[in-house]
């Protein structure tokens, strides 16, 4: 934005040549180019090795399969095929997502009816208690793990999804309920009042008016819950630990990375197998997703 | 969270929804305007608890009927997720409606009281059961013995602060914190104001190269590093691209990842890359919304740009630097999974989050893992002081 007006005043005074315009910000640029090249590099390695040939690999360094890009055949998908099925990737691609769903749609449905009454209606102790849900946002959930696995083993629910989407819920929901009512609280009055003198109890407000003008922020929260989720191993490992049928993909590579720790062909291809969602979301919902974390910027 | 962009397209400020019963404004309860009796008194009261504790219970045991039925009938996952959806969505969401209705068939002036709980009961009930209670029974927990029979004063704490690998966890927390904290917002605060230097196209394609990474897991960074670092003895190609070149400017292969204590930073050094994305892009919408007239003013006095960005940028967005500081303090004080998959905590690269996680879950001492996640709350309370003051100051612009 800055940058743009700048660019319009300076031009405004004296018209300025190609060169001169290239040369003008050539530091910054070369500053930028060299530090986004240093934060590409890694994923691109990656990737790459993802693709080559057990053999290939350990023979050389990725980098030199991009001086002979067209010899096809040091490029292979074999990588692929063995970890998603002989290393069960495929399997710990569906648990992921059997676990990150419920466990990011059920703390919304929870948080968002919160949100309307710490926005909307009137209770005694509705400050305290939203400043109480304020301070649980830091409340590392270390605190949390010992004593919910201790019920959980009582309850024989330990190893099951059923667990970490309700650890999840617990752990997403100060979060939620701050950004959805920071949200749902800032809607116009007027709308809001007008639907009451129109007769429209609280439950019909929130259901027909307040949850679809809060889209933006649900779908914000949901990106950022989703990704959270799916890319957690704390969580998984103790609450889902030692049920290997039931292993999430963060959880399975960790255990890739113990047991074929020098296998790089097996371990690139798991690795970009995790990153692939989270990666389409990045692309598909950027906007969202840095407002989102924007807004997010503390978590317990 | 942050004084840096709301979440939100900005809508024109509401009055605090404090002041409904305000001369003039609409009354969206009219219930409540009604005394109450004595006698409604007593009814008002359990059908809150009710309210409050009824709709996670029933949703918790729906999901529980739905799950088990399903795990053995053999359903597959995506059957299991379909119905957990159903059962935890709609489910969830017919009881809120449920409860409003039963609670609808009550006097207004009894109902009005009680709707408010039916909207935010159920999720205070599940914070208390899964946040408040826990960390009540942390806390008591660390005061006993490793399976929770014996209590043994503050032999759990001692352990925490006289072992050996805890001692090497504390100092490399604080290393963590202070070069992981110094360059995530260093970083940050370096791209942001040179991206926004650049024009529009590129600013937009430089962030979201360094954003990237934000969206990979700890534990699939933890492998692209890994693979970085990666090591062969002498004379085998180095696949590794740090030791490709090591070699190549004439060094001998390092297995980087066990030189105590410089390990710790090459770990740190995957944090940064993950992390710098996340203080980039907010500390470049706080440096966007420094007024320009006050840039102009500055520029026309004759400020070079360093002294502009260090008078006049840095002074306007400095709350912005403290909300970004401290979420990066939390975060990093909790680190576990990057040291969890690359080292095991091996060569002294231990730290206190996956030194509790060993503790509880690995060694089985509920005790000791108690005490250090105490240690890691008391770490974080001051934050905790910050971030609700921060919050009422907000509340009291509103």
């Amino acid at each position: 934005m800055t940058a743009a007006t700048h660019d319009v005043e300076a031009g405004a005074d004296r018209p300025r040549t190609l060169s001169e315009r290239i040369l003008d910000r050539w530091p910054v640029k070369l500053v930028v180019l060299t530090l986004g090249i240093a934060w590409l590099v890694p994923s691109l390695g990656l990737l790459v090795s993802s693709f080559r040939t057990r053999t290939e690999i350990n023979a050389s360094g990725w980098w030199t399969a991009l001086v002979k890009l067209f010899e096809l055949r040091q490029w292979t998908l074999g990588n692929y095929e063995q970890v998603l099925s002989a290393d069960g990737m495929s399997n710990a691609f569906l648990n992921s997502l059997a676990v990150a769903i419920p466990a990011t749609v059920i703390p919304i449905t929870v948080a968002a009816f919160a949100a309307y009454a710490f926005s909307w209606m009137e209770f005694r102790g509705r400050q305290v208690l939203f400043v109480i849900v304020v301070g649980l946002m830091v409340v590392p959930l270390q605190m949390a793990l010992i004593p919910l696995l201790q019920i959980y083993v009582d309850l024989d629910l330990a190893g099951t999804y059923l667990a970490v989407w309700l650890a999840h819920t617990g752990f997403g929901l100060p979060l939620a309920i701050y950004l959805l009512r920071n949200y749902i609280g800032s809607l116009p009055r007027s709308i809001i009042e007008s639907a009451a003198i129109d007769g429209a109890s609280h439950f019909a407000t929130f259901f027909r008016l307040v949850v679809p003008l809060s889209v933006p922020a649900i779908a914000s929260f949901a990106i950022f819950q989703f990704l959270w989720v799916w890319n957690d191993l704390l969580v998984a490992l103790v609450f889902l630990g030692g049920t290997p049928d039931v292993a999430v993909v963060t959880q399975r590579l960790t255990e890739l990375v113990g047991s074929r720790g020098q296998d790089w062909h097996v371990l690139t291809a798991g690795a970009f197998i995790t990153m692939v969602l989270p990666l389409a979301v990045f692309f598909s919902l950027q906007r969202y997703f840095v407002r989102g974390l924007t807004a997010g910027s503390v978590k317990g | 969270m942050t004084s840096a962009p709301p979440p939100i397209p900005d809508v024109d400020a509401p009055e605090p929804p404090d002041h409904a019963e305000d001369s003039g404004s609409v009354d969206l309860s009219p219930g409540l305007k009604e005394r109450l009796t004595g006698r409604d008194w007593l009814a008002v009261a359990p059908l809150r608890i009710a309210a409050a504790v009824g709709i996670p219970l029933v949703g918790f045991f729906l999901l529980l009927l739905t799950f088990t039925f399903l795990r053995d009938s053999d359903a597959n996952r995506l059957t299991i997720v379909a119905v957990a959806l159903v059962a935890g969505v709609g489910g969830v969401f017919a009881l809120y409606w449920g409860m409003d209705f039963v609670n609808n068939q009550l006097p207004e002036r009894i109902a009005a009281r009680i709707r408010p709980w039916i909207f935010v009961g159920p999720a205070l009930s599940v914070l208390a059961l899964f946040l408040v209670w826990p960390t009540i029974r942390t806390v008591w927990l660390s005061f006993l013995d490793d399976d929770g029979e014996a209590y043994v004063g503050i032999a759990n704490y001692e352990f925490a602060f006289t072992d050996n690998l805890m001692l090497t966890a504390f100092r490399n927390n604080v290393i963590w914190l202070i070069v992981g904290t110094f360059f995530t917002v260093g970083l940050g605060l370096l791209i942001a104001t040179l991206v926004d230097k650049l024009r529009r196209r590129a600013e937009t394609v430089a962030k979201s190269v360094i954003f990237l990474p934000m969206a990979i897991s700890f534990v699939g960074a933890a492998v692209v590093w890994s693979f970085i670092y990666a090591f062969r003895p002498e004379g085998r190609p180095q696949i590794g691209l740090l030791n490709a070149i090591w070699t190549a400017l004439g060094g001998s292969p390092i297995a980087w990842l066990q030189q105590e204590p410089w390990n710790n930073l090459l770990l740190i050094v995957v944090l940064v890359w993950l992390q710098t994305g996340f203080t980039m892009v907010i500390l470049s919408a706080a440096i966007k919304g420094v007024p320009d007239d006050i840039l102009e003013a500055a520029r026309i006095d004759g400020a070079s740009e360093i002294q502009v960005f260090w008078r006049v940028v840095i002074p306007t967005i400095q709350s912005t630097i403290v909300v970004v500081t401290t979420t990066m303090i939390i975060l990093i004080l909790k680190v576990f999974d990057i040291v969890w998959v690359m080292t095991s905590g091996d060569f002294g690269t231990e730290v206190i989050a996956s030194q509790m996680i060993r503790q509880a879950f690995r060694f089985f001492d509920n005790g000791k893992g108690a005490a250090i996640a105490v240690i890691l709350l008391l770490a974080v309370i001051p934050v905790m002081v910050l971030n609700i003051r921060r919050f009422r100051e907000e509340e009291a612009l509103r």
